[in-house]
């Protein structure tokens, strides 16, 4: 994403309340920060943590006004479930680049009959996006040895999408992931970078 | 806070929640009180977490932790107390005749306000306390402002002897923006000194103060004018736009060429800047969430002046939202194109995973009576599959308003109260009261999870520990209940569903009030809670979805399907906390705990 120009960069985050949609959002900011830019992030905590929608919107640029990407202008979105990345497609620009990770979680409102989740989330973002991204961001962290890092292994696959050196993004994970699991972390973050590149 | 350098320089990413703790550790305030409520909630634990020279604390509600921080600055200190919008009406008695009385030391009442609902039984717009109550209220746009402007307000309240009014929004409180720190000062307590005329509120000293009030309304119309708080940024002049709070930032976005009027502080307005203000534009446009609280006031005074016929009443301002309206009214000639939503199934909010709420709501629904509910977790009991609350009016109203159905309804139905312990403490012991003292037949099922859950894990009176996590003395609700005169006590087993039906038939037979305590954790809060996980013989489950009635997110369909062509259920061992409800509906007993199995 090019942020020459005073362009803004808009980066949509999505996914369900307890993925670590907000974790993954705190990193970004402060690595756009760190790197110089203008910031600002915006998500509505609350009934997050009851299994409901989670969206955080980060933008970037030489200065920022509102906190909130309009709709239509995303440059990127991230969504840590495929349904969640459905909801949310229309919010990205034509040309927008949607990594998803290739995860359900069914609410339990598709028990009672009148809701249905969508068949094949994935096919519909393919649709409109042909440059979609897939990941299994749970099969890595497993094969990685540990669950917890799917937030950042998703980082190094948006990394692939952003101008941030390794070096920064390095910096700040290392201050951001708990003590004693910044080595994990690390790989998860390259393996991301590197399923996003492939 | 994570800090970050660049041309030396400290910069820190912050909601404006965490800039309001870092201004009041700047401005040297040395109070701080309030209760729990989104998006207000993190103002004091953060403080409680990065400003330890700061006194913090949650009251049993708003109304009193106003009335603490009113004490602290009669008494020369620095306070802020910090609410939601709807807890400013809690607190409403003591803010009216507080702007009569003043403050010594500085004093500020923070409203977060949620416009959009995000977290709220309704979206008032609290900017009309400001106006109400005579009081000057701020009202900061990002995070910088949210920590600069606790020192200006400090000022202006010292400056005028008065409170001030800070309002957020859901978009400042939350959001997060780059803050540069400032200079901390420190204040000294002056201590309270008696003066009678001014503390004691009686008629005769309180119609003074009234005059005074007004007077002081003259003086702050002046600071009005002249504060740095409002500001011009000229542009081009075809288009002029007055703006404040979380509207002002969309509005720079959709509008980059035009000039702006930028108000951080908005009551009193600066009608002498607005008038010159506008006599240098063509087309002057009030840019504001919710109500027309600029636009009316410009009106009155006969400013020509545009707004809510291109915004609308409702909901947040959004870049998006605003330029559809400004097309509207030919300021646009195009708003961006906009792609439509795909229809995806709803995801709302569930109560957790084993939550100790579930059980209760199974049994309430068989019980086919009226269920008054109330403010928290409990209330997602009113959501399909559970559906079993049929009322929700505000903090505390359950018992309240239950009593009210009882005694004019035949009695052919049970009726319900359904509280937790925080809001219980908030505002629902005075219903118990009610009802014992005017003889109500209510059934009140207080769910007790130890703590202040919804919000996110608040300590209260009743858990033992503080805010600054000082071990406390902690209320007894059930001798509190007692000593409120209540004769019918019964504590619930959560999880037990033969004991929770055989409780509920108990009350139900007993004529009078009632109290069912349902005493257990809360899952998440203040430590993640998890059991044997159970699982689901798919032998035997015959898909009759009786389990998935429950609600539980823990469950869900296979995608299997049974003999006769019904989709079969299944646990998710990971969340699974293992509370049984699931295995007590189960008709076919096809559920069961891993560990008995293995």
């Amino acid at each position: 994403m090019s942020t020459q120009n005073g362009k803004i960069t808009n980066v949509l985050l999505v996914g369900v309340g307890g993925q670590g949609v907000l974790l993954a959002s705190d990193i970004l900011a402060d690595v756009a920060m760190e790197a110089g830019f203008d910031a600002k992030k915006s998500e509505v905590h609350g009934m997050a943590q009851r299994g409901g929608v989670v969206s955080s919107h980060l933008r970037f640029g030489k200065k920022v006004w509102s906190p909130i990407i309009p709709e239509g202008q995303a440059d990127v979105m991230m969504a840590f479930e495929q349904a969640e990345a459905l909801r949310a497609m229309h919010l990205l620009r034509d040309g927008g680049v949607p990594i998803v990770n290739q995860y359900s979680i069914i609410p339990p409102i598709a028990g009672g009959g009148k809701f249905q989740y969508p068949e094949s989330p994935l096919a519909g973002v393919l649709q409109r996006f042909p440059n979609l991204i897939t990941i299994d961001a749970f099969k890595e962290c497993r094969l990685l040895g540990n669950e917890k890092m799917v937030s950042v292994l998703f980082l190094g696959a948006l990394s692939s999408q952003l101008e941030f050196s390794e070096d920064l993004w390095n910096s700040v994970i290392m201050k951001r992931v708990p003590k004693g699991t910044e080595e994990g972390n690390w790989k998860a973050f390259k393996r991301g970078r590197e399923l996003a590149s492939a | 806070m994570e800090a970050s350098s660049k041309d030396n320089k400290q910069r820190f990413m912050l909601s404006g929640n965490e800039a309001v703790a870092m201004g009041c550790r700047e401005a040297g305030v040395h109070l701080g009180s309030g209760y729990p409520g989104t998006p207000s909630t993190e103002i004091l634990e953060t403080i409680a977490k990065m400003v330890p020279e700061m006194y913090v604390q949650w009251s049993p509600n708003e109304k009193v932790g106003l009335e603490v921080a009113a004490g602290a600055a009669f008494s020369g200190a620095r306070t802020i107390c910090t609410q939601k919008h709807v807890g400013l009406n809690v607190a409403a008695d003591p803010f009216m005749t507080l702007s009569y009385i003043g403050v010594k030391g500085g004093m500020i009442v923070i409203s977060a306000d949620d416009p959009e609902l995000h977290s709220s039984q309704n979206e008032q717009d609290n900017r009309h306390y400001a106006r109400f109550g005579k009081v000057p209220m701020v009202e900061p746009s990002d995070s910088q402002e949210s920590k600069d402007m606790i020192a200006s307000a400090l000022d202006i309240s010292e400056e005028f002897d008065t409170p001030v009014l800070f309002r957020m929004t859901t978009r400042i409180s939350h959001g997060k923006s780059i803050v540069e720190p400032g200079e901390i000062q420190s204040h000294e307590i002056t201590g309270f000194k008696k003066d009678a005329p001014k503390f004691v509120m009686v008629p005769a000293h309180a119609r003074k103060r009234h005059v005074v009030v007004e007077e002081r309304m003259v003086k702050l119309q002046e600071f009005s004018e002249t504060t740095p708080l409002n500001f011009i940024e000229w542009s081009d002049k075809k288009i002029g736009v007055i703006s404040s709070g979380a509207a002002y930032s969309p509005a720079r976005e959709v509008l980059p060429d035009a000039s702006f009027l930028k108000l951080g502080f908005t009551y009193p307005l600066p009608l002498k800047k607005i008038r010159e203000f506008a006599d240098q534009v063509d087309r002057l446009l009030v840019v504001e969430e919710l109500d027309p609280f600029i636009e009316d006031q410009l009106k009155a005074v006969g400013i020509a002046c545009e707004g809510k016929n291109a915004t609308t009443l409702l909901g947040e301002m959004t870049p998006g939202r605003l330029a559809t309206g400004l097309v509207k009214i030919g300021v646009l000639d195009s708003a961006p194109a906009v792609s439509d939503p795909t229809d995806v199934l709803p995801r709302p909010p569930v109560l957790c995973s084993g939550c100790p709420h579930r059980s209760i709501y199974v049994e309430l629904k068989k019980r086919r009576g009226f269920v008054f509910g109330d403010i928290g977790c409990y209330t997602l009991g009113a959501l399909p599959p559970l559906s079993s609350l049929d009322c929700c009016l505000d903090m505390g109203a359950s018992i309240s308003t239950a009593i009210g159905s009882s005694k004019v309804s035949d009695g052919a139905k049970p009726i319900y109260a359904i509280i937790g312990d925080s809001t219980f403490l908030h505002s629902g012991i005075t219903g118990v009261l009610d009802a014992v003292y005017n003889k109500a037949n209510i059934n009140v099922l207080i769910v007790d999870n130890r703590i202040t859950a919804m919000t996110g894990g608040q300590q209260h009176p009743a858990t033992g520990m503080t805010l600054m996590g000082e071990p406390a003395k902690a209320v007894n609700i059930v001798d509190l209940v007692r000593a409120l005169g209540v004769e019918d006590i019964q504590h619930l087993k959560n999880n037990d569903q033969e004991n929770v039906r055989r409780g509920f038939e108990r009350a139900e037979a007993y004529e009078g009030v009632s109290v069912l305590i349902a005493q257990s954790p809360c899952m998440l809060m203040p430590r993640k809670l998890k059991g044997t996980p159970y699982f689901i013989d798919p032998a035997i489950c015959i898909g009759c979805r009786r389990c998935l009635q429950i609600g539980c997110p823990s469950l869900s369909l296979t995608g299997e399907f049974t003999a006769k062509e019904r989709q079969q259920v299944v646990i998710d061992p990971a969340t699974c906390t293992g509370c049984s409800v699931c295995a007590q509906v189960c008709p076919q007993e096809a559920i069961h705990s891993t560990e008995v199995s293995e």
